[in-house]
């Protein structure tokens, strides 16, 4: 499941939601990004998030296909919100229920890694003054990158 | 459109978009173009334009798979050229 939505979600909900993706389930890892006070810059007020409709959704079921296909995963469940938000609110959800620990986990970040360097996403964080847009990090494609090394990891 | 052209559409995303004040535009190439020749033409308008040859980081996708500038075109293809993501 993916959405990519402007209105806040409700983490509980869609833990509930993998929790009912079957008795095979034994293991749910989430994931919740919530917009922090400094980023490339401190005193952020907020952020505005822009995205590429149409292509983000392809992206983001394309990392989960990737994941399905590396663990052993019953269910993955990703939001992300757009538009203008608020200093502690809500960003982004990854949820995967596996039936062990292991295969969540890693599926989980590895989600969450893919979706920060390939789904098409933008943010501006807005200042008491001014307003600037994020650089792309290295240390998040180095994040990403270690994924493609790791072929051998699929014990838990 | 004659027939040893194709016609793309080319769209911007973020600070490119604001940049070039542009979030869209249609343009004609050779028939056998490829996604940098697009970067390149467009680049020879000069001022903001420079940009999109200038060594920035920027990512390239047509008809929303991410791509290369060594990408083919077809007629009708759409190129999102915008600047590396940052979402999550």
């Amino acid at each position: 499941m993916v959405s990519i939505q402007p209105e806040d979600f409700d983490a509980a909900a869609e833990y509930q939601a993998l929790r009912d993706s079957g008795a095979g389930t034994g293991a749910i890892v989430t994931f919740t990004g919530l917009v922090r006070d400094s980023g490339d810059k401190p005193d952020v007020r907020g952020l505005y998030l822009e995205h590429f409709p149409g292509m983000t959704e392809a992206v983001i079921e394309d990392v989960i296909q990737q994941a399905t296909a590396r663990w052993d995963i019953r269910e993955a469940r990703v939001i992300h919100r757009i538009g203008h938000l608020e200093l502690s609110d809500q960003i982004v959800f990854v949820g995967v229920a596996s039936a062990h620990r292991g295969d969540s986990f890693r599926a989980c970040q590895f989600i969450m890694d893919a979706l920060k360097t390939s789904a098409p996403f933008w943010k501006k964080e807005l200042m008491s003054e001014g307003e600037h847009w994020v650089e792309q990090k290295a240390s998040d494609r180095q994040q990403a990158d270690q994924w493609l090394d790791q072929d051998s990891d699929r014990e838990s | 459109m004659t027939a040893s052209n194709i016609t793309v559409s080319v769209r911007f995303f973020a600070r490119l978009r604001e940049a070039l004040d542009t979030d869209q535009l249609s343009m004609e190439l050779p028939t056998g173009s490829n996604a940098g020749q697009v970067l390149e033409t467009l680049a020879r308008r000069g001022g903001e334009w420079s940009q999109l040859t200038g060594g920035t980081p920027l990512m390239i996708a047509v008809n929303q798979a991410m791509a290369r500038p060594s990408t083919p075109l077809n007629n009708n293809d759409e190129v999102a050229v915008f600047p590396p993501v940052t979402g999550g």
